[in-house]
């Protein structure tokens, strides 16, 4: 017969102004198995804690019940508590009489009477409860971060320099991401490239960083530690191994299409790099607009090479690479302009999304920095930039905010009023969303040292007139419709994950939430985690963020990862399912049912075994199998029926 | 020869007879006939916009109930404000399990109860997605060479969204039956702008300001005439020309067709189905033009 202990906390008055627990603490003294009872104010604390260990040794205690907050906040506090005064840690487990009662009643009868029969329920549990041990796997010590944007550079670096191996793979020829685009950033006014390029430099001569550009995940397996994946070096037309960079090829090559980097704005050849500090600094071939491939022709690139790197029929790649974490940061993309019928649809030339007019307002841009319309190379007298272009709208685009759009459109509006003396930026907004460090400062400099005239109201319709664009809105603090007259319009364009993540998220099985960007374990306590064990998120992959926000997240992703490298094997949940081999039918509807093909068929055995390393203790195996040979540890078929026996039981009673 | 139901309303017998006759011959070059729904009622027209208003949509469900009683499930109609109210009337009746019997207990001398089976299409789904418009300019006999046409799509068939025939934003169903008339397409950003609609009732000057605005821009653009789908746009984009001839003495006018007169003329039928008379703005030119 157990010995257990019920420890009740009052969380201050969370729990205590809601729920009796002095009354509770009193009524479980005589419940059968309870050989001591108390309350504290707040249990987590040192001194709860310490009260915990003194009874456990003063009472003789083999089964620990905590009735607290939720176990997602404290069971790991409490258990290793329990394991330090020298009972099994699996002994000890959590009823939620917080954010299951306390917090969401206001009546202190009916919660306290609900709050008992959580307890009961709990007691039901430990009394069954086993002693466990965690489940110990090796780890492979070498991580792979997909994506070469900001994100996944600052991973990769922050990994390696702790010591680690690691894999970048950049489905790009080159590393750098947006970032690479951007002319100088807020509220700094840093130029971009000359914060980003060193770091870029950094990766590729990194000892510990093996760099794949033009890559693409292609297959995942196994689980956290040990994961097995394939990687496809796309083909790129050139034997890199061969290729100096030189970019003569590029000089020669007579074809030319708008650029992808350069937004469309400036143009590339068929043989090019995306952009001159690209890294590695190595071309690849367009072979949809080279000549060669279309027409059997041309050949130019070939006759100027001079180490013959250059191969047509150079096949993709495939490799197999053994590592123990991932981290995603696979960065975002613009919502298209070809979307929004109300602003041009994309016809009118003149009106481009930010990354375009970040690539006009570069010094490296198409026009060395000189801000000129797409339609006609003028001058850009008045300009308007539009705010929440397919941002928080549920009704016809998306719902959420894309975060940085206030800040870049400002950051820009600053920069073309210091390019354009003369000239007169207007912002149409919403509201001006500045919760950053330095942020609100920022948008009041550009109020009144730069002019900028901000607009609050949507904007109704866009048109081509006299050569021109006029802009039809609302100014909904005048509360009068207005007409502004520009050369140039600049949309805000909502920013959704890059296109091929449901893909990714496919082969690596991370969820992604309804708007297609990752899904994070917890919002608030786990927010760098995939649900799935061994991934982690940095970037735009996750939600919409700014370059401090990113960064930040990468280098916690990179933490994350070394923590989970530093030991020596990883300890996993011991509470995983489990099969009766002589109840196990063979019908496999396990193995169809498990998310993370964690139950696989034994051959030799005829049965179906779980494979403990991957097992995540969800129980979709045990509620399925029909014969009632899969179980779950310490959440046995039998725990479950005597827990709800007894909260049932007492609703007869009363 | 296919046969559909057609739901004329009371513009169509009077103002915009220009549009019912066009539309019937267009109809029939096609290869297609509108038979008049027998013993229709008014459409409903405006109706109030609160949710209780249930006993306003009477009229429609009468004609709706009518069309069931011929023992026909489809319904077309010309007018974009007809168009509008029974569509809108209709996807609640049709949908809606409750007010349809609500309706029909109201309507306790009727015969037959509404069983919520009618579906309304407007003439222009019609040639688009039965007819085709590969189908259309195989007939045109009379390719409107030489003319630049403004789409004037107003709102009631584009809004609200769950009534839209097209795109709300970017509609692009009259562009492509103008391209197939063989005509150019005016760029006309205003094409979905308010002309005014009952505005024209009370507040003329409002409507002039409106109507001059939008004629202005498709001039600007270089329009040669308005292509128009609905007799109250007609009404205050061409007679309140007239308005606005008084206002701005500059002001240059346009002619004004309904998408009808237009393809009529493009199919090479006699010219009297547009009524000359009905129109303010003269197309006589226009026609001559096209006749040659």
């Amino acid at each position: 017969m157990k010995r257990m202990g019920l420890f009740i906390c009052h969380c201050g008055t969370n729990i205590a102004d809601t729920v009796d627990v002095e009354a509770l603490a009193k009524r479980f003294k005589s419940y059968p198995g309870i050989a001591h009872s108390t309350t504290y104010k707040y249990m987590c604390s040192h001194p709860g804690q310490e009260l915990i260990s003194k009874a456990i040794k003063k009472h003789n205690l083999d089964g620990i019940i905590v009735a607290a907050c939720s176990p997602t906040l404290h069971e790991t506090t409490f258990r290793k508590v329990t394991r330090n005064s020298g009972v099994n840690p699996y002994q000890c487990e959590i009823a939620n009489i917080r954010e299951q009662c306390s917090w969401v009643h206001t009546d202190k009868e009916k919660a306290t009477e609900k709050a008992e029969r959580i307890i009961k329920s709990i007691i039901e549990k430990v009394r069954l409860n086993e002693d466990l041990e965690s489940i110990k796997v090796d780890v492979t010590r070498k991580a792979l971060v997909i994506g070469g944007g900001i994100a996944g550079i600052q991973a990769a670096l922050d990994i390696a320099d702790s010591g680690y191996p690691v894999i970048l793979v950049e489905k790009e020829s080159s590393i750098g991401g947006h970032m690479a685009q951007l002319s100088e950033t807020f509220p700094t006014l840093d130029c971009s490239q000359c914060i980003l390029t060193p770091k870029m430099v950094e990766v590729a001569s990194h000892p510990n960083i093996e760099l794949l550009t033009f890559s693409e995940v292609r297959k995942i397996d196994g689980y956290v530690g040990n994961f097995k994946v394939t990687i496809e070096e796309k083909a790129k037309g050139i034997d890199w191994e061969l290729c100096t960079g030189c970019g003569k090829c590029s000089e020669v090559c007579p074809v030319s299409v708008p650029s992808e980097f350069e937004r469309g704005i400036g143009k590339r050849s068929a043989i090019y790099t995306p952009f001159p500090q690209a890294v590695p600094n190595k071309p690849v071939i367009d072979v949809v607009n080279c000549l060669k491939i279309k027409t059997g022709g041309c050949g130019l690139c070939v006759k100027e090479c001079d180490v013959e790197s250059i191969n047509f029929n150079q096949e993709p790649t495939y490799r197999e690479e053994e590592i123990g974490a991932v981290v995603v940061a696979t960065g975002y993309e613009l919502y298209p302009i070809l979307n929004i019928a109300e602003y041009g649809g994309g016809e009118i030339e003149d009106v481009i999304d930010g990354l375009a007019f970040e690539r006009l307002l570069s010094a490296s841009g198409p026009t060395g920095g000189e801000i000129k319309r797409p339609s006609d190379g003028k001058q850009v007298d008045d300009i308007v930039f539009i705010q929440c272009a397919g941002s928080r709208d549920p009704e016809k685009h998306l719902p959420y905010c894309s975060r940085i759009c206030c800040m870049y459109s400002t950051k820009q509006a600053m920069l073309f009023k210091h390019s354009v003396h003369n000239g007169q930026p207007y912002i149409f907004y919403i509201d001006i969303r500045a919760g950053g460090k330095g942020y609100e400062e920022f948008v009041e400099r550009a109020q009144r040292e730069d002019g900028v005239i901000y607009i609050r109201g949507k904007v109704s319709k866009l048109y081509k007139d006299n050569g021109r664009v006029k802009i039809v809105g609302v100014d909904t603090i005048a509360n009068k419709s207005v007409e502004v007259e520009a050369d140039l319009v600049v949309l805000a364009m909502a920013m959704v994950p890059s296109s091929d993540i449901r893909e990714l998220a496919n082969i690596l099985k991370v969820q992604t939430d309804q708007n297609g960007f990752l899904q994070e374990t917890h919002p608030k306590l786990r927010p760098l985690e995939s649900t799935t064990a061994g991934f982690y998120f940095a970037g735009c992959a996750h939600a919409p963020k700014d370059i401090p926000d990113a960064v930040s997240q990468a280098s916690g992703a990179a933490a994350k990862v070394v923590s989970l490298f530093s030991g020596d094997y990883l300890q996993l949940e011991p509470t995983i399912a489990t099969v009766d081999e002589e109840l196990c039918s063979a019908c496999r509807i396990c193995i169809s049912v498990c998310p993370y093909k964690a139950r696989e068929f034994d051959e030799e055995k005829g049965i179906a075994i779980v494979n403990e390393a991957l097992c995540e203790s969800c129980g979709a195996c045990v509620v399925a199998c029909p014969s009632g040979a899969s179980d779950q540890k310490n959440l046995t078929d039998k725990q479950i029926s005597s827990m709800t026996t007894s909260i049932l039981k007492e609703t007869e009673d009363n | 020869m296919k046969e559909i139901i057609y739901y004329p309303g009371c513009t169509l017998k009077n103002t915009a007879k220009n549009f019912e006759d066009s539309a019937i011959a267009c109809a029939e070059a096609l290869g297609f006939k509108l038979r008049e729904l027998e013993d229709w009622y008014c459409c409903g027209t405006v109706y109030s916009l609160t949710s209780d208003d249930l006993m306003h949509h009477i009229a429609t469900v009468r004609n709706l109930l009518r069309v069931q009683e011929e023992g026909e499930e489809r319904l077309t109609t010309l007018c974009a404000m007809c168009y509008n109210t029974i569509k809108r009337s209709s996807k609640r009746i049709n949908e809606n399990e409750d007010d349809r019997e609500k309706i029909n207990s109201f309507m306790y001398e009727e015969e037959n109860d509404y069983q919520g089976n009618v579906d309304i299409i407007h003439y222009l789904e019609i040639l688009r997605d039965e007819i085709g418009f590969d189908k259309i300019k195989e007939k045109v006999k009379k390719p409107l060479k030489n003319l630049k046409l403004a789409p004037y799509y107003g709102c009631l068939l584009l809004r609200p969204l769950e009534v839209a025939i097209d795109n709300p934003d970017s509609p692009s169903i009259l562009e492509d039956l103008i391209t197939v008339m063989g005509a150019e397409v005016a760029y006309f950003p205003f094409k979905n702008e308010c002309c005014g609609a009952y505005e024209t009732v009370s507040e003329v000057d409002f409507v002039v300001e409106r109507a001059r605005n939008i004629i202005g821009n498709a001039k600007r653009n270089g329009a040669d005439a308005l292509i128009v789908s609905c007799p109250l746009c007609a009404f205050n984009l061409d007679n309140r020309q007239k308005n606005v001839s008084l206002k701005y003495t500059d002001f240059e006018g346009i002619p004004v067709l309904y998408f009808t007169e237009a393809l009529a003329l493009a199919l090479g039928l006699d010219p009297e189905v547009c009524h000359f008379d009905l129109h303010y703005q003269s197309i006589e030119e226009l026609v001559k033009e096209i006749e040659q």
